[in-house]
């Protein structure tokens, strides 16, 4: 017996856990949440080199997605939980006499309890050829890094299997620039999920994006060349396929074998034999997840997985939970189209309903089983349009009665009819919002109710609901809104008596309708003219979506006062102008360029805050002229003007500085040039340092990138100004691509998230969760939306034009500059005093007298 | 509460005009964009011509009391209540383009002026006198 204590003096039980995947991770922590930390040592055995990490959301791998990025381990975690953990070094044999298992080096284990979570592996069929080189599977990280090599030997690559697991490996070969192929044996794809109609407007949508569908082919052989690499597939009709790549995804197999070999029960078509409270045949030995059989099959999903681990936890803790059966909807999106299936989605129970929208224009298929009296929902399948998936399912499992009639159901969120959308409130209690971690309407809204809740962030901490794969999260949104409405809570969110939209609504309305302009976006979701309020915001929104040019004639009246005019007004209606100087770095002819036109100009010069120069007391209709010299002598916009990014401070880093780890000055002009132009909801400002000493105040800014000897550490949410706030640390030692992707997507998304002019620093305090939050967003994507807010930067960053140049390529853009309409005499009411070496406007007594001198009459004020 | 119509061909009569002075031809209509204004100098004035989002019209003076600049043809068009407005683009006091009054501080008003388009031209009824300090 081991000679570990559990602090009462007695010693622990063994818990052993061969496996650490998506499920067997799930346990420990299920284990460790209920308190068996205490009374047992808890060993993990895991046969691959990684953590457990998010196998479903693998393929992101692709996507620059990194292995820690991945993985469901934090740092530590295990050691921090106590809990030993053997990596790459598979159990090979189970003893159940001796009540030990051996591992592949020959280490053993003893236990006194035992939980399999082995999972499954892809099914590869018996054809001639599978051992090739160039023939893979798709289930590992390993297996991803092996295909992406291979790829870049290939042109052309096959999927064996037109399954979902198929469809999401074809869309990675996609991605990779193979020209790709699915070959199905099926007559249609995902032969488990959907039916004919939806399968072929899947395909359709599929086609589309290029990938070529064989159905109803069966592959024979993979042919080799003469090096035995893959060269091609023969199918069973004797043709022949040019390839370089084949993934099998023909399904999966149960990890069984060990079980198998030690003499434990094993279902018919394979699994470890389980009962409801997730017990073998043997009473110490548990089994979860794919590997296990319950009620005679295996459950290739990862919700099922944690629902056992769970309950093998509770078991294990001498709890009595028990599972009933499980729910094998899915909602997937598969090379970007939405495809969910639900309950009875064949309409096998006797005397079903079917009732049914295609809509192959917009590549929709909604398909719904009622029972026979049309008074409850049995299931359903959703092609291209998944966005009910959640209501519908609610209606499921909650067993309670449709709609009246049920065809409202078919057109909600179509917009068709007079059908209302399937609100939150007409979902019934017992539905699972969530179906990672299994929470229902009735505990969400209770938790929102009683804890008095008013932040997704909250609801979310509270509940765990929308922490898996982040699907639901929307849902949580409208539940809380409803929930606050019904008690009476005036949520503020609407941004004027012009809209009743929050800043995040609208934005969320332009991106999805494709909106362009303020008048388009005012006729459908908004009242009236508009005002000082809502005319900005809606332009820096469309700005921060499409980029189009600010002076553009539809967009130009909603500018605000410094963007109507790329300049910053002072006082006196004047304006200052402000070159960008990436970085602060200048050269001496920049500086004399500076110096000459502001001379020749008469404008007052100051060195700002930001590390550049500021050219003041520039008239209205001065502002082309001045900016055409700018232009000439290389200078750019600096936004000094626009709710968008300012400055990159930095200090002068390695390059000269004996304790400079790293070229702060250039990487800030790189991130500087990167997102100058964006638009934001409020103005954003960063800073680069070169070392620890941290010279360029990096922590004040709204992202702040501190030079490490390993990298960088990347800072956000800093402030200056009114209320400082100091950033917070998002990630360490991070390489410069790195660090730009998580910018973008932080940038991104506090573009698309934040209320209007709401700085990064209290947009954060407002994020509920906080800076764990955040970094789950960004750093470990787990809304899985990187990727998309990486590419929205990539847009803006493309689209990126200098606004002055632009403007001044454009008489029309140039007519607002003039003084007077009708005119072309200046402005006489502009009028300077001397003040040390410069001037400045003149302050109201001397205006008065100036203009006095000047006769230029003042309008009397009236009453 | 109403909103102008569509047309650009609109007159409003400000209180304090003085009847016997001329229309004074400033630009053509479409020199002013929908949702913005521009200035122009009237018999040495300056007045800022509004044209709304739906083509209404205005004159209002381009003096913003509260900065003492002359900067109100610069500011965001917009409506309060279905009432036309214009914001000081200095601090942003708004101020009503038919009669002239802030919302933000009932003892301040500016003047307005008549304005009205004829064959695709604007005109104006300048004031005579009433300008001192
Ligand atoms: C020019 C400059 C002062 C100077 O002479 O150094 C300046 C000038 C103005 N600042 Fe600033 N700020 C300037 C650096 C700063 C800094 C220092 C910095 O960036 O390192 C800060 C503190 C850092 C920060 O933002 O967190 C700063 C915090 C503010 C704030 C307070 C923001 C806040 O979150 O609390 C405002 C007010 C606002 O934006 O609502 C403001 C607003 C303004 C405005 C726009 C006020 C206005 O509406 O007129 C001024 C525009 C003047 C003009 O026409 O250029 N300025 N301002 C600096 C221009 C930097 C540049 O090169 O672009
Ligand atoms: C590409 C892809 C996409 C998917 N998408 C979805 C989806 O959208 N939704 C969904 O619900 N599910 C999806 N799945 C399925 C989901 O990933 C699985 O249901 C889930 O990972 C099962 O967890 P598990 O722990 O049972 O198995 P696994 O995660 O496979 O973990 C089993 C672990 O045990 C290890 N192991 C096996 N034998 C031994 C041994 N003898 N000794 C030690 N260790 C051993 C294995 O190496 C493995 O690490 C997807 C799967 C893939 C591959
Ligand atoms: S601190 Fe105040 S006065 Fe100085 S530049 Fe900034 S806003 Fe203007
Ligand atoms: S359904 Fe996946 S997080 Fe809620």
């Amino acid at each position: 017996m081991s000679s570990i204590t559990n602090g009462t003096g007695s010693p622990k039980r063994r818990l052993c856990v061969v496996g650490n995947g998506m499920v067997g991770h799930h346990f420990v922590k299920e284990a460790i949440a209920r308190g068996l930390g205490r009374t047992f040592a808890i060993t993990v055995i895991a046969e691959e080199n990684d953590l457990a990490y998010d196998r479903v959301n693998l393929s992101k791998w692709f996507d620059g997605k990194k292995r820690e990025e991945l993985s469901l381990v934090e740092p530590g975690e295990y050691e921090r939980m106590g809990v030993e953990v053997l990596r790459g070094d598979p159990v090979v044999a189970l003893e159940r006499d001796a009540r030990r298992v051996r591992t592949a080096s020959g280490r053993v284990v003893g236990y006194d309890k035992l939980v399999l979570a082995t999972g499954s592996s892809p099914f590869v069929p018996e054809i001639p050829g599978r051992h090739l080189e160039g023939c893979f599977v798709y289930r590992t990280l390993e297996n991803l890094a092996a295909i992406r090599e291979a790829a870049q030997r290939s042109t052309t690559g096959a999927v064996i299997g037109g399954g979902l697991l198929g469809l999401e490996a074809a869309n990675a070969l996609r991605a990779l620039g193979l020209e790709t192929h699915v070959v199905e044996m099926a007559p249609r794809l995902m032969p488990l999920q959907v039916d004919d109609v939806g399968a072929a407007l899947l395909r359709e949508r599929i086609e589309e994006l290029g990938v070529t569908v064989h159905l109803g082919t069966t592959t024979r052989e993979v042919l080799a060349d003469e090096s035995s690499r893959v060269r091609a597939l023969r199918f069973a009709d004797g043709r022949e396929l040019t390839v370089g790549l084949v993934v099998f995804s023909a399904g999966i197999r149960p990890r069984d074998e060990l079980a198998r070999r030690a003499g434990l029960d094993v279902g018919e078509r394979g699994g470890i034999v389980i009962d409801g409270s997730c017990h073998t045949s043997d009473p110490d030995v548990f089994a979860i997840g794919e590997c296990a059989a319950f009620e005679g099959r295996t459950y290739g999903l990862v919700a099922p997985g944690y629902r056992m681990a769970e309950t093998a936890a509770d078991a294990l803790g001498g709890g009595t939970q028990s599972i009933d059966g499980f729910d094998m909807s899915t909602k997937l999106k598969l090379l970007g189209v939405d495809v969910g299936s639900f309950g009875d989605a064949f309409a096998r129970a006797p005397g079903a309903k079917v009732m049914s929208l295609c809509d192959s224009g917009a590549g929709v298929y909604k398909k719904l089983v009622l029972s026979a009296d049309k008074k409850r929902l049995l299931g359903g399948m959703l092609v291209g349009d998944a966005s009910d998936y959640a209501s519908l399912v609610g209606y499921l499992r909650a067993g309670s009665p449709v709609p009246d009639p049920p065809e409202q159901l078919l057109f909600a969120n179509l917009g068709v009819g007079n059908a209302t959308g399937l609100g939150v409130d007409m979902l019934p209690e017992a539905a699972a919002v969530c179906s990672c971690h299994n929470v229902d309407k009735r505990t969400i809204c209770s938790a929102i109710r009683e804890r008095r809740l008013t932040q997704v962030g909250e609801v979310k901490s509270c509940t765990k609901a929308g922490t898996g794969c982040g699907s639901c999260v929307t849902l949580l949104a409208e539940l809380l809104k409803s929930e606050l409405k019904r008690a009476g809570v005036i949520v503020p969110n609407h941004l004027c008596e012009h809209f009743a939209h929050s800043r995040q609504e609208l934005f969320h309305l332009v991106r999805v309708h494709g909106i362009r302009s303020f008048d388009q976006l005012i006729a459908q979701y908004g009242h009236g003219e508009g005002c000082e309020i809502c005319q900005p915001a809606v332009a820096s929104i469309l700005a921060s979506n499409w980029n189009e040019h600010v002076l553009d004639t539809n967009h130009v009246g909603q500018q605000d006062t410094n963007d109507r005019f790329l300049a910053n007004i002072q006082r006196d209606g004047t304006y200052s102008v402000v070159p960008r100087l990436a970085a602060g770095e200048v050269t001496p002819d920049q500086l004399i360029a500076l110096g000459r036109i502001a001379k020749k100009y008469a404008l007052y010069t100051k060195i700002t805050g930001g590390q550049r120069v500021d050219m003041f007391g520039a008239r209205r209709e001065q502002l082309p002229a001045i900016w055409r010299e700018l232009g000439a002598a290389g200078f750019e916009s600096g936004h000094a003007y626009g709710k968008a990014l300012r400055t990159v401070k930095s200090c002068v880093g390695s390059t000269w500085c004996r304790y400079g780890v790293q070229d702060s000055v250039g990487f800030a002009i790189r991130v500087e040039n990167r997102y100058k132009g964006l638009r934001s909801p409020h103005k954003l400002k960063g800073a680069v340092s070169g070392c620890a000493r941290e010279c360029a105040e990096a922590q004040s800014k709204d992202f702040g990138i501190i030079a490490t000897d390993k990298g960088y550490n990347l800072y956000v949410c800093g402030n200056g100004g009114m209320k400082p706030q100091h950033a917070v640390l998002l990630a360490s030692d991070l390489d410069e691509s790195t660090l730009i992707r998580y910018l973008d997507r932080f940038l991104m998304f506090y573009v698309r998230t934040a209320d209007r002019l709401q700085r990064t620093a209290s947009w954060l305090n407002g994020l509920e969760g906080g800076i764990e939050y955040l970094e789950r967003v960004i750093v470990r994507d787990e809304l899985g939306i990187g990727a998309e807010l990486e590419a929205a930067m990539e847009r803006v960053v493309g689209s990126y034009q200098c606004e002055w140049k632009a403007a001044l390529a454009d008489p029309q853009k140039l007519q607002a500059f003039r003084a007077f309409v009708n005119s072309e005499t200046d402005d006489p009411s502009i009028v300077f005093v001397k003040e040390r070496a410069q001037h400045r406007p003149a302050f109201w007594p001397e205006k008065r007298s100036l203009l006095d001198e000047r006769r230029v009459r003042l309008p009397v004020l009236t009453r | 509460m109403t909103m102008e119509g569509e047309t650009s061909v609109m007159v409003h009569a400000a209180s304090r005009c003085d009847p016997r002075t001329t229309w004074e031809d400033v630009c053509s209509l479409d020199e002013i964009l929908p949702g913005t204004g521009v200035a122009a100098l009237v018999g040495g004035e300056q007045i800022a011509l509004v044209k709304t989002r739906r083509g209404a019209l205005y004159a209002i003076s381009n003096f913003d009391p509260f900065s003492k600049a002359f900067v109100i043809a610069r500011g965001i068009v917009g409506d309060r209540d279905g009432v036309p407005k214009i914001a000081s683009p200095i601090y942003k006091q708004n101020f009503n383009l038919k009669t002239g009054e802030c919302f933000d501080d009932p003892t301040v008003r500016l003047r307005v002026y008549s304005v009205r388009a004829v064959a695709g031209r604007i005109e104006v009824q300048g004031s005579s006198g009433g300008w001192k300090w």
